[in-house]
């Protein structure tokens, strides 16, 4: 086991430089470059400004001495200075978007899961009921609706006409006058319409899934055994298929681990809620190199270490698996 | 179970009304008296980039930067330049020399007091090579700049610069500051300190500004206590939260003005105004196209728009047609140019005239067996923009003209289309100031790659004006150069000039003292107040 891990480990290093050297490729392939906004169609500015920011920058070197560049400072954690006017270190920008970020995803991610989940066992277990027939209509509408557009209507309706939720943002304006109570219940107030909208939209994905496994479990012949046994229906259900029907479900669990800090443009423009989303988004915009490779990097070592835990925690949960080595 | 929930739908919708409908009890308050306290919260769809005015130039940080530095000069509300930190200035006979004679007994935010060599220094930094600012030029064309003594400051030129007294218009940092540090590394960019009627309290990157009152102001203090910046990117939230009172204030779309806000609710609670821009939407021809070489063409294509179907369609008629560089209500703009009118007779002529004719009856004009055909280049992004380009379309085929639209992602349209020249026509907009100087967007040295006068436009006359223009101070005079130079574009058509846009804000009604001019709604913000009893927020 831990050979296996020291080895998946180690793998990870060439993979994590071939992502960077490709990310890097394709950023710089893009056409415009992080000067140009504020060097081109602006009255004022003076011609040199151009060449000053290029070496501010270092973008007057070859691009693969750029690249080593970058990789240097990369292997000592350092993500340099954003090429915003603001040249605030990469890190910063990111790890100030970054919670906000998380916890509307693990937020999400709950509700989806305690909705999703219940929703999809009980559709595969009434399978072809009015139950199954409505709950999959419905998965399927709010999957297929946009959110921005939903976002919109119930920010009017909730926000507007009720006035009992706020519109936007993150925090009331007296935020810092509240006692710690109605500190919390204005940071709720905020997160529920976003929290829904998120959620609503990945109730689909896991429901469909949970009860595709769940229908592959229940034709098993364990299951068909358990029931001979004369096991009541609900511990063949709940104990016996259930147990085996969420296997799959932490595979998948482990692949959403990037998704946590990755953010909806849409969704956080109408929001206005400063997440990863908007932060890349502005950065690919106005080709902010250092920062697209923040955010790039960090998605990609996620992604990779969320695949790692998937397999270990599925080796972990399955004894099939495990005992195989 | 469905009782209680039907029960808590009637409550809110109850309080909902009871709140809005609060305000009405105290429509007519005794006292109107200016007073000090409350809080503006405005909107924006961008988040600053600097708190450092040398360095930042997208307009979300010149707004903050504007309320919390000053500069030695300023536009009034009449657009006329008034002393800020100067309390005078004279300009010596020759127009070389001007001699700036400071404030007495003004501070920086943190308690400095503020001298002339904190100008002198801010011009030394904008000059140096190793700053990265956007805005040298004007401060490079200075010959030799000196501080006498403490509130004495000279600079004179090589040759006499009209731009040269709004130059000074500029941000003056604080020296003890940023002496002897890297200014991209300078803390400031996060936490400015200035000299201008508020100060800076907090920023929350992507979410808000907070400023504070400088109760010291050299001016006077001002009376709106508290100014909230708040990041909203998307304009219909925006909308949403100026409804609920989450805004004070916001820029409406043409539409929102027009169809949304003509509730009575809105009308109670919201002031809105309007004026005409600084800035104007144009079609550019790329003059280095055989095609859009003879004169006559420009014109007649210039003939088949209707503009005012344009302000119309896209603004919803609040704008202006624009007929040259400058907005109608500008001292500068000449009446008496050449208009236009929608005239689609006119442009078959002029395009006949000019050797182009539908010979083949395919519908669309043809010259030595090539079609009148090119492609209209213009950013993604921009709605007005995209729009009038479809308009213009329908209108351009209609005299026989073959027009194709394009909209490309910004960076790749300057990339790929502007700098090196390949494009047909272009549809784009310039923003500019009170200042009439053109010279960067016209002058024929201008025409290089990256450079403004990307369309290739070359007239001698119109080099000589700009160079004149730019170098004289009356304004009687100067007007003369600007209305020959209006009308010779005006006949040249190298753009046609389409519309100048209306700005269409909406202020909370409890802010008094708010006096529209030509200069907008926002010159004398330190002037607005909420009355005492209409005050809303206490703290």
């Amino acid at each position: 086991m831990y050979r296996y891990l020291l080895r998946r480990l180690l793998m990870m290093i060439p993979l994590l430089i071939g992502i960077t050297l490709i990310s890097f490729t394709v950023i710089h392939l893009a056409p415009g470059e992080p000067t140009d906004m504020q060097t081109q169609m602006n009255p004022q500015a003076s011609s040199d400004l151009q060449a000053k920011l290029h070496k501010q920058y270092g973008l007057d070197k070859p691009l693969h001495e750029q690249y080593l560049l970058w990789l240097g400072r990369f292997v000592r954690l350092d993500f340099g200075e954003s090429f915003a006017q603001d040249n605030r270190p990469v890190l910063g920008k990111i790890t100030e978007r970054l919670p906000v970020t998380i916890l509307l995803n693990v937020l999400s991610l709950v509700v989806i899961l305690t909705v999703a989940l219940p929703l999809g066992v009980i559709s595969a277990v009434r399978r072809n009921s009015f139950f199954d027939r409505a709950t999959t209509v419905l998965v399927f509408v709010g999957f297929a609706m946009p959110s921005f557009w939903l976002a919109l209507l119930m920010m009017d309706w909730l926000g507007v006409r009720l006035g009992v939720l706020p519109v936007s943002g993150l925090k009331s304006l007296g935020y810092e006058y509240m006692s710690l109570s109605e500190q919390l219940l204005d940071r709720i107030a905020h997160l529920v319409v976003p929290v829904f909208i998120a959620a609503i939209g990945g109730l689909a994905g896991f429901s469909r899934y949970m009860r595709s496994n769940m229908l592959d479990v229940i034709r098993q012949d364990y299951i068909m055994t358990a029931r001979a046994k004369g096991l009541s229906e609900r511990v063949v259900i709940y104990k016996h298929a259930l147990r085996n029907a969420l296997l799959p479900v932490i595979t998948i669990l482990g692949l959403s681990v990037p998704g946590l800090i990755g953010g909806s443009v849409i969704f956080e423009t109408i929001f206005a809620i400063p997440g990863m989303g908007k932060l890349f988004y502005d950065g690919v915009m106005m080709r902010d190199y250092p920062l697209i490779m923040g955010v790039l990097v960090i998605g990609a070592v996620l992604t990779l270490v969320g695949n790692l835990l998937a397999d270990v925690s599925y080796a972990l949960a399955d004894p099939r698996i495990r005992n195989s080595e | 179970m469905m009782r209680f929930w039907a029960m808590l739908l009637v409550l809110f919708i109850v309080t909902a009304c009871t709140t809005n409908e609060q305000p009405s009890g105290m429509e007519d308050p005794v006292d109107k008296k200016p007073a000090f306290g409350d809080t503006f919260i405005e909107g924006s769809i961008g988040d600053a980039s600097t708190l450092l005015p040398i360095l930042a130039s997208d307009s979300a940080s010149s707004e903050i930067n504007g309320l919390v530095y000053s500069g030695l000069v300023r536009y009034d509300g009449d657009l006329e330049i008034v002393g800020e930190l100067a309390e005078s200035w004279e300009i010596s006979e020759d127009n070389l020399t001007i001699t700036f004679h400071l404030r007495k007994g003004v501070k920086w935010h943190d308690g400095s007091p503020f001298t002339s060599a904190d100008v002198l220094f801010t011009y030394q930094l904008y000059i140096d090579p190793e700053t990265p600012t956007a805005y040298a030029e004007s401060y490079l064309q200075v010959k030799k700049a000196e501080a006498p003594d403490d509130y004495t400051f000279r600079v004179t030129y090589d040759q006499p610069y009209a731009p040269a007294l709004m130059s000074w218009a500029f941000s003056v940092l604080p020296k003890h500051l940023l002496e002897g540090k890297k200014i991209t590394e300078s803390e400031l960019a996060r936490h400015p300190v200035g000299t201008g009627p508020y100060r800076f309290v907090e920023w929350q990157s992507g979410e808000k500004i907070v400023l504070e009152a400088n109760r010291d102001y050299f001016e006077g203090s001002p009376y709106i206590k508290r100014f909230v910046f708040r990041i909203i990117p998307d304009t219909s939230t925006q909308f949403l939260e100026l409804q609920t009172g989450g805004l004070d204030f916001m820029t409406l779309s043409p539409l929102q003005y027009d169809r949304q806000t003509d509730t009575l609710a809105f009308k109670r609670l919201f002031n809105k105004y309007r004026y005409l821009a600084f800035g104007y939407t144009y079609l550019g021809y790329n003059l280095k196209r055989p095609m859009f070489q003879d004169r006559r063409v420009r014109q007649a294509l210039t003939y088949a728009i209707d503009k005012q179907e344009i302000i119309n369609g896209v603004l919803l008629g609040y704008g202006e047609a624009a007929t040259g560089p400058y907005k109608p209500d500008a001292w500068v703009y000449n009446t008496e140019v050449p208009r236009y009118d929608y005239n689609p007779e006119k442009a078959r002529q002029l395009l006949a005239e000019a050797g182009w004719s539908d010979t083949d009856n395919d519908g669309i004009l043809d010259k030595n067996g090539a079609p009148f055909q090119f492609t209209i280049v213009t950013n993604q992004g921009n709605d007005l923009r995209s729009k009038a380009g479809e308009i213009i379309q329908r209108r351009f085929r209609q005299v026989g003209v073959d027009v194709q639209l394009r909209i490309i992602e910004w960076a790749t349209f300057l990339k790929e289309f502007i700098n090196p020249g390949n494009f047909d026509a272009t549809i784009l907009g310039w923003s500019g100031g009170p200042e009439p100087d053109q010279f960067e967007i016209w002058h024929s040295s201008k025409t290089g790659p990256r450079e403004l006068n990307f369309i290739g436009y070359k007239n001698p006359e119109v080099d000589m004006l700009l160079e004149k223009g730019r170098r004289i101070f009356d304004q009687d005079e100067r007007k003369l150069i600007y209305d020959r130079f209006q009308r010779i574009l005006a006949e040249d058509q190298p753009y046609t000039f389409l519309f100048v846009g209306e700005a269409l804000p909406a202020v909370a009604s409890r802010f008094y003292g708010i006096e529209p001019t030509a200069a907008g709604i926002r010159y004398n913000f330190n002037q607005w107040y909420v009355p005492q009893g209409l005050q809303k927020f206490s703290r």
